[in-house]
């Protein structure tokens, strides 16, 4: 009688300390999102974070019954309690028993699994395409259809706290390294194809409401697809390890009700069309200057740093280099073109021909670099166009 | 390990008796260490390597929690966070582990199927000096003006082709390691299947073996796959190749498919013999023989098959056809079973036991229960779908460190213990084996279970700096690896003390349950181990004859 109730108490008491232990990780389910999945605002999101959960308790009830055995005997059978060992070596009834039922219990995971794969994979006509594309350490934007297109990088506040002992505390700034300069504005209710693409290495387009990652294969094209259900504002970052930016090249989803949408994109249609006309005017140096300074610190410090005097040994110094200071044409060519097997972009697809003729007028006029060269945009354009 | 030959006297087995007759040790330290090729001496060469290279792996893990520990940069650059976050893994994996488990077949094998030495004495010496200078190597790019590899120790192109100078040193260095693993298992093999003491058949071989076996197998499959995969990477960088380069008609994913075709088996390399020691391990301390001794055979050998049909399950996200998804997760969900077959089987031959807790048994306990824990977090990720949002985040990490820390290190740190007194004929100190124990198994759970939480919540993995919302986890999992690093000097203390100071000598058979060839022998053992080969009794095996 008194073997029974020790073996009640032990019994509880292990399965208690396990059941806690355990359910540590199920916990999020009942006080938030904080450490658990999100559930997202996609259809895909929620049956994942559904999906995720059931095998999470199947786990977690496995691992209480697995372990509650072995605690059991780990306080009853000991020696210092006189246990005696028995000696039973063998039960193919057992092995076979406990072969048949996890067997069982995966086919029936397998189920809700297929079923939330293929309603991941098998895209539905879809309303509108945005393709991606990312590079170190950006993202590029094109909108297909609207034929809107701009690059989201870092947005310059986390961009200066994030600097090696910069000073600045990270819980100073809102949103530390999850904002961008410009957030990818999408409307909500709407099927919305992804093109995914990369430039230069492989990155990985993740928001995790939107219930799924994709990797960007540089000549390669993936395709995903999503539904936002609820207008709002959804952070997330790279997730395939592309460099030493890796960290740093978050993405902001701005989802707009539609008609919002409709008029945030006839905005930047305007704005496009205004940049195209800006090309063909003569610029004064200052202009260039100015603007070149902003574009040097969005684009070109990261890796040449805003003093210009580069990171060795991978990236150069601009400042007192021979191609900053040579011939403008061969510097030209560098930044559409960019260098094989290295860090340096071939800018010419990315940024507007204005962007490139100011930051190659700034870079050959700032950091003690005096070539007097005043780079037009129509230069750019030409030398670009053939 | 056994530095002078002090001989309990005790035991009067048949090879105590011979012992002092054939005990010729090179006198000269050259000759006893370079140019051994005592299965012995080679094991603890090994053995002593691989725990230098785990306290350098370890080393740049505190570098890595220490820039984690807060949000902002403190510490380090991104990019020198990189090349720690890879060298830590090149060098855990391959410096740490993978030659422990060989240091371990050395000492062993021999040992437990009754042999004299190992098969092949002259390879097995080239295999482990091969070793100091593929490390050399692999270390010193990170002197170099490039610095070292940076790309994660999966080197994926293109990012792995943006390396400077120091990636060819890499290449070369992982091209060593794999014709050392290759020579190693050449001759685990060899020695397995030929030098058997009469009466040992192969399902009376010891579980260890059994593992060793199979594992080796593993290593001669998939060590040339990587090697293949390495040199295309070093032609692409330097002679112009393009196997992985699109705009030259190669593929970035074809190297990720040969790359995990290679690197899943590898994951198994690292586990298996881990189930083996575990094996020993319990039924000695459970006074019982182990449960479904040839079960435990086949689910070794399903394991190691599965482990060649899986490997896409690395690459979810990639952008595969719906039906290789559908493949992927059904076969790595079958993982599930024969592993679940394991872990019944240990806790079956604990069951009804008559149990004592010394230090190998804690570790093996710790290892049951916390691999398990990693391998449910392993079936959670096998399902394709939810891996969309697992991949790359630190769900992944907190899996594979729970896997391998708690998983193969504790198994190994299970093994030293258990085999330490066999080794150097004296024991070690219990009192500091427990506390290295409960240290090292409280703080792993600190370090690893809230990276759960941080993955589940959207960190991806391998980045320098946080937002402000993973903070807390953060910290958390920082403390648990300060303190994880610095109780494993213990285990130093424990050895050193064990080696030279400690003052109580052990029996031939070291614990009261230990059962199977190596405990007939004295300890230490002598420098060859059966000159005469020993009689089989089933009786005296840690497992039960099963066949009647």
């Amino acid at each position: 009688m008194k073997k029974q109730n020790t073996f009640i108490v032990v019994a509880a008491v292990t399965a208690a300390v396990i059941a806690a232990f355990w359910l540590l990780l199920a916990a999020p389910a009942f006080t938030g999102n904080e450490i658990n999945m999100t559930r997202g605002v996609t259809s895909q999101s929620m049956i994942n974070y559904q999906l995720h959960m059931i095998i999470l308790w199947i786990c977690v009830v496995i691992g209480i019954i697995v372990f509650s055995a072995m605690f059991i005997s780990i306080v009853l059978h000991r020696k210092s309690k006189g246990h005696e060992a028995a000696q039973f070596t063998h039960s193919t009834k057992a092995e076979i028993i406990w072969t048949i039922i996890p067997v069982l219990i995966l086919v029936a995971m397998a189920v809700p699994a297929t079923t939330a794969l293929v309603n991941m994979e098998v895209a539905p006509e879809t309303d509108m395409t945005i393709k991606i594309t990312g590079f170190q350490w950006r993202w590029k934007y094109q909108y297909m259809e609207d034929e809107i297109e701009f690059i989201s990088s870092l947005h310059p506040d986390s961009n200066a706290a994030r600097r090696l002992m910069s000073g600045t505390e990270p819980d100073t700034i809102e949103n530390y390294l999850l904002e961008v300069d410009k957030p990818l504005v999408l409307p909500a209710r709407t099927k919305i194809k992804f093109l995914i693409t990369a430039d230069d290495v492989i990155h990985s387009w993740w928001v995790p409401a939107l219930g799924w990652k994709r990797d960007a294969v540089p000549g390669f094209i993936n395709e995903a697809w999503t539904e936002i259900m609820e207008p709002g504002v959804y952070r997330g970052q790279c997730a395939e390890l592309c460099g030493k930016d890796h960290g740093f090249m978050p993405i902001v989803l701005n989802v707009l009700p539609e008609d919002e949408y409709r008029a945030w994109a006839r905005q930047q249609r305007q704005r496009m069309a205004h940049e195209e006309a800006e090309v063909d005017r003569l610029w004064s140096r200052a202009e260039l200057m100015e603007l070149g300074e902003n574009v040097y610190a969005a684009q070109c410090a990261t890796c040449h740093q805003a003093d210009g005097r580069g990171l060795a040994p991978a990236f150069p110094a601009l400042a007192g280099s021979k191609i900053a200071n040579g011939p403008l044409n061969d510097n030209i060519a560098l930044v559409l073109h960019g260098r094989e097997g290295t860090a340096m972009q071939a800018w010419g697809t990315r940024l507007s021909e204005t962007d490139i003729a100011a930051a190659l007028t700034y870079m050959r006029n700032a950091f003690g670099n005096e070539t007097g060269d005043v780079v037009q945009p129509q230069t750019i354009a030409r030398i670009k166009n053939g | 390990m056994s530095i002078e030959s002090t001989h309990s006297h005790e035991d009067h087995t048949h090879a105590a008796d011979h012992d002092d007759h054939h005990d010729h040790k090179p006198s000269s330290l050259l000759d006893r260490w370079l140019f051994t090729t005592n299965h012995k001496d080679i094991g603890t060469l090994y053995l002593v390597f691989s725990l230098l290279m785990f306290f350098i792996g370890g080393s740049m893990a505190m570098v890595i929690r220490a820039e984690l520990f807060m949000p902002g940069l403190q510490l380090v650059e991104p990019d020198f966070f990189n090349q720690m976050t890879t060298m830590h893994a090149l060098i855990m994996v391959f410096g740490a582990v993978m030659p422990a488990w060989v240091g371990f077949a050395n000492w062993m094998i021999p040992m437990m199927i009754g042999a004299p030495d190992m098969a092949l004495p002259r390879m097995n010496n080239w295999s482990f000096w091969i070793l100091p200078f593929a490390f050399a190597m692999l270390l010193s790019t990170l002197f170099m003006d490039s610095g070292g590899p940076a790309a994660g120790w999966t080197l994926y192109p293109p990012l792995s082709l943006q390396s400077g100078q120091n990636f060819a040193f890499v290449v070369f260095a992982v091209h060593m390691m794999g014709i050392s693993s290759i020579m190693g298992s050449i001759n685990v093999i060899a020695t397995i299947l030929n030098m058997r003491a009469p009466g040992m058949t192969l399902l009376k071989m010891p579980l260890f073996v059994w593992t060793w076996l199979i594992t080796a197998f593993l290593l001669i499959a998939v060590m040339p796959v990587l090697a293949g995969a390495v040199t295309m990477l070093l032609t692409d960088h330097f002679f112009g190749t393009s196997f992985f380069n699109a705009a030259g008609g190669g593929d970035p994913v074809m190297f990720q498919h040969i790359f995990w075709f290679f690197g899943h088996p590898e994951v198994y390399i690292m586990i298996l013999p881990a189930f083996g020691v575990v094996s020993e391990i319990i039924p000695t301390f459970a006074r019982k023989p182990l449960f479904g001794y040839s079960a435990m055979v086949y689910a070794t050998a399903s394991i190691a098959f599965l482990s060649f049909i899986v490997w896409a399950h690395h690459m979810f996200t990639v952008g595969m056809p719906l039906t290789g998804e559908l493949f992927f997760m059904y076969a790595t969900m079958l993982i599930a079973v024969p592993t679940g077959v394991k872990v019944f089987n240990w806790v079956s031959t604990m069951w009804r036991g008559s149990m004592t807790f010394e230090t190998p048994m804690l570790f093996a306990i710790g290892f049951v229960v916390l691999f398990t824990i990693g391998g449910l977090s392993g079936l959670m990720l096998a399902i394709a779908a939810v891996d969309l949002q697992y991949h790359d985040t630190y769900f992944v990490v907190a899996h594979f460190h729970y896997v391998l820390v708690p998983g193969a290190v504790f198994a190994l740190m299970a093994g030293a213990y258990y085999w330490l007194p066999k080794w150097t004929g004296r024991m070690y100190s219990e009192k500091w084996g427990k506390i290295h124990f409960w240290l090292s198994a409280i703080s792993v759970n600190i370090l690893f279970f809230p990276q759960h939480y941080l993955g589940l919540a959207g960190m991806p993995r391998r980045i320098p700096d946080y937002s402000t919302q993973f903070a807390d986890f953060n910290m958390i999992s920082s403390v648990g690896g300060f303190i994880f690093g610095a109780s494993q000097l213990i285990f130093v203390g424990v050895i050193v003390h064990c080696v030279y100071k400690s003052r109580q000598t052990a029996t031939g058979r070291v614990w009261e349950g230990a059962k199977g060839l190596e405990w007939i022998l004295s300890s230490p053992p002598p420098y060859h181990s059966f000159n005469t080969p020993p009689v089989i009794d089933s009786t005296t095996m840690a497992h039960a004859d099963e066949s009647h």
